[in-house]
């Protein structure tokens, strides 16, 4: 709650210089507003601006900081042997020694450093608010005086503001930018680490996947077996079932409510399956593993064989129904996009309208369609949550759907649950597929978009 | 002469077969469209039968004697509550001696019920020394059993009821000693092992400051960013390369954002797990290149003729965005960022990855609480073994997909309101 009482300080006391800095202008233009540069507004920005950026900046930079900075004085300051030496009793240790703000409640703790290092604790953290109290008011009073003594009437305030406003826009874009390069980088630098473990060849190609082997019999990950080619062959095995679903129903459904709906259909229809789009993944991996999984296997019973309850088809069947909607929309647009004059070509020589649909739409439309479902299967592959509540852990390297496999994410996730530990081979391996997941999707995703966009030129 | 008959004639002998497949080809399309509807029928009806009893519960009377000697006025909440509600059962049924009945007996009634009780006295102390009946919570077995979802004909090795406690239940129920009322606690409530106590309260809260964080940063970074691509960007290799980056970004696996929170939030920045504030950051950057792409569309449909005329008149080019472009384009950047936040909402991979899949008893206070979210919580019941968990879970998914639907008619409205026609 303290960040939102210094947010509105700050805010409040920007809205103040604003004030002062918009009469200010005015009473030093002495009614003649025309030998203002800017508008009085615009001097009233600049003394803002000049309050707020170095508070903001200050406060930020101390937010970000604080914590680290009161376990490393603590650290310091204490006692050698009166802190846990494990680094996870330890960082219990800092958690007890940050929530605890009442010592009548200490009884029976373990550490004995423990009351001594709260009330340090309590103290420096009381230093650093105060700290932090006087810093805000320091530098937003050192920027407000530096912007009160060059506010002058020939000052170009309008164009300094806007050239802030253009920096903080370009700043805004780039952090998309930045985004893509932090992915890219941790995944770069985890799995970096994960090969000098395990070498890439036996990753990409190995045949056998168990990475717990590795964990209990706590050795080199050597050991473990971290050959990926069960996990890929089980992802491309549920994408391939949600693609057999979701392609010929998507499309069809694309086609039907292009060529063939009336409006009224068109409005039933299109928002239903919008909403078909919108439910969350978790909500599909929940009915994949308590209605469609249960059912399969009951009626594979009553068909005499036995199918696995985490088989391949359940999930990969309610991951063709959830990308259903995505296929459709984008088929849809393409569909829509093919020039009237091409259809009223071909119906005027006589063709029936799905023979036009088949013989000049559909080619006509081929490039935008298997954009559409590159990116479909893309996303089947990054799936995550269908497969984790519906797919198995087990990595069989099989090709029948009615086994259980795994995916990639499945594995992602399992890793990454729970207690971890960050230099074993088995969290590392996390990352490792993630940067194989990362690559595949992206290498998908600049087809898909390049195929998309040639088309679209096409008919533009 | 001759030639033009035999192709009509050909022609007209086809006709049948090609209207035949004209049919066929007009029904596999209407049946693609009733599959997918059928399939969301399906899943809203599955959902909506085993959750909606979630939002009853049951509850038993029992009388309680708040003994003045056991509690002391100025330390209640050392009192032995349990055994309070655990006399009051024995009073109901003398007829239960050996200890493994009473057992069986006490089970009747959520270990919840003593902090019901505590609640009770703390908010009327005048209470002790009375005998009071009260309303209790009952055990998920029970909660099960008066709803109907074990059944009593089934062979008591097959039920989680035995016999006995079977009987029990039916001279409570014919004392009138058993009621379902709307399910207060699913609202108010954290998430617990006992699914009768446990609800969604927690989880909403840990929703909601996920989500703040969020859209404070994903609105404001996105608008701007569509603003600076749209308007002021020159074009060159580096703004294409902005663009085909966006373009990727939006289509990168979301689990991939949570390995990103993973390495760089948590274990290089040290940020604390589990919080909403990272799970905000990590969704906030999924999110931002949604909405810089609605953002940018609704920049592009406002007609360059506006502009013109602001420059026209001197604006400066912030001006004319900011005064002009940007208040018209506002209502299409508003349904972009509902349908982005939306989306963030029913996102479950990468929080998982930033710890917020932990068992969280409490309310969240703040973004730097320990937190889950909806769509965790609906995860991590899921997964529970518990009968009374699958009822919460749906009920969960319902709630969650409440909050999603309003805010896509939120959007839909808001489009079909002020959308312009140029």
């Amino acid at each position: 709650m303290l960040i939102f009482f210094f947010m509105l300080a700050i805010i409040g006391s920007s809205l103040l210089a604003f004030h002062f800095g918009k009469k200010k202008a005015l009473s030093l233009a002495s009614g003649h507003r025309k030998s203002l540069h800017s508008l009085p507004e615009h001097y009233g920005f600049y003394l803002a601006l000049y309050l707020s950026v170095p508070a903001a900046v200050v406060f930020f930079g101390w937010y970000l900081s604080e914590a680290a900075v009161l376990e490393w004085l603590l650290k310091t300051n204490l006692p050698e042997g009166a802190l846990p030496t494990d680094p996870a009793q330890l960082s219990l240790f800092f958690n007890n020694v940050r929530d605890l703000n009442d010592l009548t409640l200490l009884q029976g703790k373990s550490a004995p450093a423990l009351p001594f290092a709260v009330e340090y604790y309590q103290s420096l953290s009381r230093l650093s608010d105060l700290t932090l109290i006087v810093a805000l008011i320091g530098f937003g009073s050192i920027g407000l005086t530096i912007g009160w003594r060059t506010l002058k009437p020939s000052l170009k305030a309008r164009v300094k503001i806007e050239t802030f406003v253009r920096c903080t826009l370009i700043i805004s874009s780039v952090i998309a930018v930045l985004a893509t390069v932090g992915i890219v980088l941790s995944l770069l630098f985890e799995s970096l680490r994960f090969f000098q473990l395990v070498s890439p060849m036996e990753f990409l190609f190995g045949l056998e996947w168990s990475p717990q082997i590795a964990l209990r019999e706590d050795q080199v990950a050597s050991t473990g077996k971290f050959g990926a080619i069960p996990l890929f062959a089980g992802t491309l095995l549920i994408s391939f079932i949600a693609i057999c679903i979701a392609a010929p129903v998507g499309l069809m459904a694309a086609i039907y409510m292009a060529e063939y709906a009336s409006s009224r259909v068109r409005a039933f229809a299109k928002p239903l399956l919008e909403i078909l789009a919108g439910i969350p993944t978790v909500v599909y991996g929940f009915f994949a593993a308590l209605t469609v999984a249960p059912l399969f296997r009951d009626w594979a019973e009553q068909g005499g064989f036995q199918i696995s309850s985490e088989s391949a088809l359940a999930a990969g069947v309610v991951m063709g129904v959830m990308i259903i909607p995505f296929v459709s929309s984008l088929s849809d647009d393409v569909i829509t996009a093919v020039p009237r004059a091409m259809r009223d070509g071909s119906l005027g020589l006589g063709a029936t309208q799905s023979e036009t649909i088949r013989q000049v739409v559909i080619p006509a439309a081929l490039p935008g369609i298997v954009g559409g479902l590159l990116l479909a299967i893309s996303r089947a592959i990054g799936e995550t949550m269908i497969v984790v509540m519906a797919a198995g852990l087990a990595a069989n390297l099989t090709a029948n759907p009615f086994e259980a496999v795994t995916t990639v994410t499945v594995q992602i996730v399992t890793l990454l649950i729970g207690d971890q530990e960050f230099d074993s081979a088995k969290t590392l391996a996390a990352f490792a597929l993630g940067l194989v997941l990362f690559f595949v999707t992206l290498i998908l995703n600049v087809i898909a978009l390049r195929v998309v966009q040639k088309y679209r030129e096409k008919y533009d | 002469m001759t030639d033009s008959r035999s192709h009509s004639e050909t022609i007209k002998a086809s006709l049948k077969r090609r209207n035949a497949a004209e049919r066929r080809f007009r029904f596999y399309g209407m049946l693609a469209i009733s599959f997918a509807v059928a399939c969301l029928g399906i899943l809203f009806f599955t959902i909506l039968s085993k959750g909606i009893s979630a939002f009853q519960q049951t509850y038993i009377q029992i009388d309680i004697h708040f003994d003045s000697e056991q509690i002391d006025p100025k330390k209640l909440a050392d009192a032995n509550y349990q055994g309070l509600v655990k006399k009051s059962l024995r009073g109901l049924f003398p007829e239960v001696k050996s200890r493994r009945d009473k057992k069986d007996l006490y089970k009747l009634v959520s270990s919840g019920a003593s902090y019901e009780l505590l609640d009770m006295v703390r908010k009327d102390p005048s209470l002790i020394g009375k005998n009071v009946s009260v309303w209790v919570t009952a055990d998920d077995d029970v909660d099960m059993f008066a709803k109907g979802f074990i059944r009593r004909e089934l062979p008591e090795n097959e039920r989680r009821i035995s016999n006995k406690e079977l009987s029990w239940i039916d001279k409570l129920q014919s004392e009138q000693r058993v009621k379902k009322i709307f399910n207060t606690t699913f609202f108010s409530a954290g998430d617990s092992r006992e699914p009768e106590l446990s609800g969604v309260w927690g989880a909403a809260v840990g929703s909601f400051f996920t989500l703040l964080v969020t859209l404070i940063l994903a609105f404001p970074l996105g608008v701007a960013g569509a603003i600076y691509l749209e308007e002021f960007a020159p074009k060159n290799r580096l703004t294409d390369m902005i663009e085909v980056n966006i373009n990727n970004l939006a289509a990168v696996p979301s689990i991939v954002f949570g390995l990103l929170g993973l390495a760089i939030f948590l274990n290089f920045l040290g940020m604390p797990r589990s919080a909403p504030l990272v799970g905000g950051v990590v969704l906030a950057l999924m999110t931002l290149p949604t909405i810089i792409i609605a953002a940018r569309a609704a920049l592009k449909s406002v007609p360059q003729s506006i502009r013109e005329a602001a420059v026209g008149l001197g604006a400066s080019r912030n001006q004319v965005v900011f005064h002009h472009v940007l208040p018209l384009a506002m209502p299409g950047v508003l349904t972009g960022t509902i349908i982005g936040m939306a989306r963030a909402l029913g996102e479950t991979a990468p929080l998982l990855m930033i710890g917020m899949v932990a068992f969280i008893v409490d309310i969240p206070g703040g973004i730097t609480d320990p937190a889950t979210a909806l769509p965790v919580q609906i995860y991590l019941w899921a997964d529970s073994p518990e009968r009374a968990f699958v009822e919460r879970t749906s009920a969960a998914v319902i709630v969650l997909v409440g909050f999603l639907m309003t805010m896509n008619v939120l959007a839909a409205v808001l489009r079909k309101k002020f959308e312009r026609q140029w």
